[in-house]
């Protein structure tokens, strides 16, 4: 249903003040809906004509089961679209509404603006709708369990493409191996033992060779879209080919959402507070709106809200922009009580958060923004298990612990990295993969049942290489048993 | 607009899914009792192993994460296995498993067509009524709640057509209070078959917990089953050593007496609560006895083998016996039972020696269909 009048005043003013603030949204269509077509939505990761799949289903039990006992609900979903969907929860008081809508503008600002999210299809609805239809189709061909079994397989693997890839060159350099003769630095005659000695000769040589050996590796260089490599060779069936790059291309689509959730959410709850206190709430409505407020910013132990990090942190940066807290001087000052007072009054704080939300995510986020003070007075700090008191236990509150930890969960979204190092494995068509060990070890009960996954996409023995308890370890599956066997590890 | 039939249908294949499971991981259900615990009026929470989609992860002990808030180094955040989230919501998701409930006459469904359990011909008359009310009347008074629109619309047109008012140019029906219809409920009496289980337990000292705890899943079971397939479903509870006495189902599970052992008390404690209670013209009987098959007296053992021929017998639609194995107990019970009832298709024994054969176990008693 759209907005009823008395609403789409309301949205109309929020939208003006948000552009006088200088947000740039995407037009933004709401729609008012009640919360069983909200837990609907939400199940579906907020598109209502996806594909079918038990797991939507799983989603929308645990939604509304949490709903009905009154553990939660949900305020609000917008959609990465042009122009963007976002939905409101019938029956939600005015504030609510109030701050969800400026909320979503600022949501709708980010994904338009923000660098991460330029590569993502905007007319996804419809793509998402097209994806349906063929999923439908082949489950009225195949029957549903067939293509349900296979879908779960792809879900299995979607975690294993490269975040990266759609901002880079996708086109690989030609091999540059087909030379016969050794290269050489062009000599005189009389010159040539000096500028072209032997060794250099040998080195060349060695060069060449190894790049021969490279270039008959399949793949020639390690490849992080496990998912791509797939698609293009794996011997898959049509529709089996096509159902993996529906849930690839998917993965893509939501990627970036998982790559600023912090950045994202502190936007919105950065601009909500600012538009609704400043310039959209009378008096008597800020209570309940800070009562919202807290709600949406509250922490729990041993948990991180995004929305309360990324706001505090956008605060930070304003202030240390506006005071001038930034660059040699200040970062060379050792006086305490110096960098309290500190302020240049340049006023540039506006205008850095703004470009921060355009070109940061929230690796480089954290890394460039995250300070010393800023965990201190935000009572940071790391946890681990304890294994003595079977406790999870704060550990530690070192300004480089939290950060790198921090950095270490949001990189990859705190996926291992896995690579695709050999297709013709054993020179027999087995997969190898390699997992890029950076000091934690893999779960390998899951890791079993990826491979699972992997070698009915395959359809040969699926390996992969890792480092665990101390040791290099290949795991195995020849589609009957697993078999786990020693290897020298040596990481790419 | 979102087409709620598609949910649905991703949600009835959810439903399948779970079921499936539970039919394939039944045996270990019946094995480890864990569900037993986690039994609502008409539901139970049953935790579906592995039903999330496995992907490459790391071992989460080693990992932790950061978090934000008040607290020194050393403090606690939570208790047990489960811990906190790590960053971001939903990370741990999986590790706990899911928890889905079901219905106990679906999990009784799930248990008939695993194990092939017949269906129950109840015996008797359905003599029992039962009242039940619904609302399919009307009435000319009521409580505005319950008016009927449609019904007081069709009695207002109809008045003023008939006395002219009605104007087709311009049709407004007005109601008067006499034109009002209200729904009200009629009582239907429904008749149905009834069941009485009466579980006999020997509480002798050589019974120990886990023994306990095996009939405790075992009558979880049989409950479920026999809920199924009548509509009032009774249990009585005995316990007994030398003498026998009826307690609730609490006390039942939790009580350990020492001394001998008489099971003929039980029994003769059984056929008067049958006798005071339950007339058989309109009630099947269940009697279930649970020991580790130690009886105090070649002398008792025939006592009770004539109270279950003249008494129990008659009176039941079939006789179950399941002996679980204690340290203790000689066993010599169920070989007495069989030697004496051998032909007698109305008596079933069953030996349970540990977890593993609840669930054979349960498939001999309720296999018969009696």
């Amino acid at each position: 249903m759209s907005l009823p009048s008395h609403l789409w005043e309301i949205k109309e003013h929020i939208r003006e003040v948000a552009l006088e603030f200088g947000l740039d949204p995407f037009e933004t269509i709401f729609e008012i809906i009640d919360y069983d077509q909200m837990n609907e939505i939400a199940a579906f990761g907020g598109f209502p004509t996806r594909y079918p799949h038990w797991r939507f289903g799983m989603e929308y039990e645990q939604l509304a089961k949490s709903y009905e006992y009154g553990l939660s609900k949900i305020y609000e979903m917008v959609i990465n679209n042009d122009p963007s969907y976002a939905y409101l929860l019938e029956g939600n008081n005015l504030v609510d509404q109030k701050t969800v809508i400026a909320h979503v503008y600022a949501h709708t600002d980010f994904f338009k603006n923000n660098y991460f999210f330029s590569r993502t299809n905007r007319r996804m609805i419809d793509e998402m709708a097209n994806h349906g239809a063929r999923v439908r189709r082949y489950v009225d061909r195949f029957g549903i369990e067939i293509v349900e079994d296979f879908i779960d397989t792809c879900l299995s693997l979607d975690n294993l493409i490269d975040y990266h890839s759609p901002f880079t060159d996708q086109r690989r350099s030609e091999p540059e191996s087909e030379l016969t003769e050794t290269p050489q630095i062009r000599a005189k005659d009389y010159m040539q033992d000096y500028i072209n000695p032997q060794e250099f000769l040998d080195r060349q040589k060695q060069k060449l060779a190894d790049q021969d050996v490279k270039n008959k590796r399949f793949p020639i260089e390690a490849e992080k879209d496990v998912m791509k490599f797939l698609v293009e060779h794996a011997p898959l069936d049509s529709w089996e080919s096509d159902v993996l790059s529906i849930i690839r291309e998917e993965a893509y689509y939501f990627a970036p959402q998982g790559q600023t959730k912090i950045m994202n959410e502190g936007w919105a709850s950065y601009w909500h507070s600012k538009i609704l206190t400043t310039r959209v709430l009378d008096g008597s409505e800020i209570i309940d709106f800070a009562d919202i407020n807290a709600g949406v910013l509250a922490s729990a132990p041993g948990r991180l809200n995004p929305y309360k990090l990324g706001i505090e942190l956008y605060r930070d940066i304003e202030d240390r922009w506006n005071k001038g807290k930034f660059g040699k001087e200040w970062d060379d000052c050792d006086d305490l009580q110096e960098k309290v007072a500190w302020d240049r009054e340049l006023g540039l704080g506006q205008e850095k958060i703004f470009q921060v939300r355009k070109l940061y995510n929230d690796v480089t986020f954290i890394d460039e923004f995250l300070t010393e003070e800023f965990i201190a007075e935000n009572n940071m700090y790391t946890f681990g298990y304890n294994n003595k008191s079977g406790h999870w236990e704060i550990d530690g509150k070192q300004f480089q612990d939290v950060k790198s930890k921090l950095l270490d969960q949001l990189t990859n979204f705190g996926n291992p990295f896995i690579y695709v190092k050999d297709g013709n494995y054993k020179n027999r068509s087995e997969l190898l993969l390699h997992h890029k060990h950076l000091g934690t070890d893999l779960d390998m009960s899951y890791a079993r049942g990826v491979l699972k996954a992997l070698h009915r996409v395959w359809k040969r023995p699926v390996n992969i290489e890792t480092f665990f308890d101390d040791k290099g370890l290949v795991l195995s599956f020849d589609g009957a048993e697993y078999t786990e066997s020693a290897t020298t590890y040596e990481r790419i | 607009m979102a087409d709620l039939n598609k949910i649905k249908q991703d949600h009835r294949r959810f439903k399948q899914i779970v079921r499936g499971k539970i039919k394939q991981n039944l045996r270990e259900y019946m094995t480890n009792g864990e569900m037993t615990g986690k039994q609502g009026k008409d539901i139970v929470k049953i935790p579906i192993p592995r039903i999330d989609i496995p992907r490459f992860r790391y071992g989460s002990k080693d990992t932790g994460g950061v978090g934000q808030g008040k607290g020194e180094v050393g403090d606690s955040l939570g208790e047990g296995e489960e811990g906190p989230g790590q960053g971001e919501a939903g990370e741990n998701e999986g590790e706990k498993g899911l928890e889905v409930d079901v219905a106990l006459d679906e999990l009784a469904e799930i248990m008939g067509e695993e194990l092939e359990l017949p269906n129950i011909e109840p015996r008797g008359t359905e003599r029992l009524q039962t009242i039940r009310s619904k609302y399919s009347g009307i009435r000319s008074v009521g409580p505005e709640s319950l008016r009927h629109f449609k019904r007081t619309y069709k009695e207002a047109l109809q008045r003023q057509i008939s006395s002219g008012e009605y104007d087709p140019d311009n049709p407004i029906i007005v109601p008067t209070r006499e034109d009002k219809r209200f729904r009200s409920w009629k009582e239907t009496a429904m008749p149905q078959s009834n069941a009485v289980i009466i579980y006999m337990m020997d509480v002798s000292g050589s019974m120990g917990e886990e023994q306990k705890e095996i009939v405790r899943i075992e009558s979880f079971w049989i409950d479920t089953w026999l809920r199924s397939q009548y509509k009032g479903l009774e249990s009585r509870f005995i316990i007994h050593d030398a003498t026998a006495k009826e307690v609730d189902r609490d006390t039942f599970f939790h009580t350990r007496e020492s001394g001998g052992t008489m099971i003929s008390s039980a029994y003769k404690l059984a056929l008067k609560i049958i006798e005071d209670d339950f007339p058989i013209e309109d009630w099947n009987v269940y009697p279930f006895h649970f020991s580790d098959g130690d009886n105090w007296s070649v002398d008792d053992t025939s006592e009770c083998m004539r109270i279950l021929t003249d008494g129990l017998l008659p009176r039941s639609n079939m006789f179950c016996y399941g002996q679980v194995e204690s340290p203790y107990g000689s066993g010599q019970f169920i070989k007495d039972l069989n030697e004496k009832f051998s032909e007698e298709d109305r008596v079933v024994v069953s030996e349970i020696k540990n977890r593993d054969a609840i669930y054979d176990s349960i498939k001999t008693f309720l296999g018969k269909g009696l």
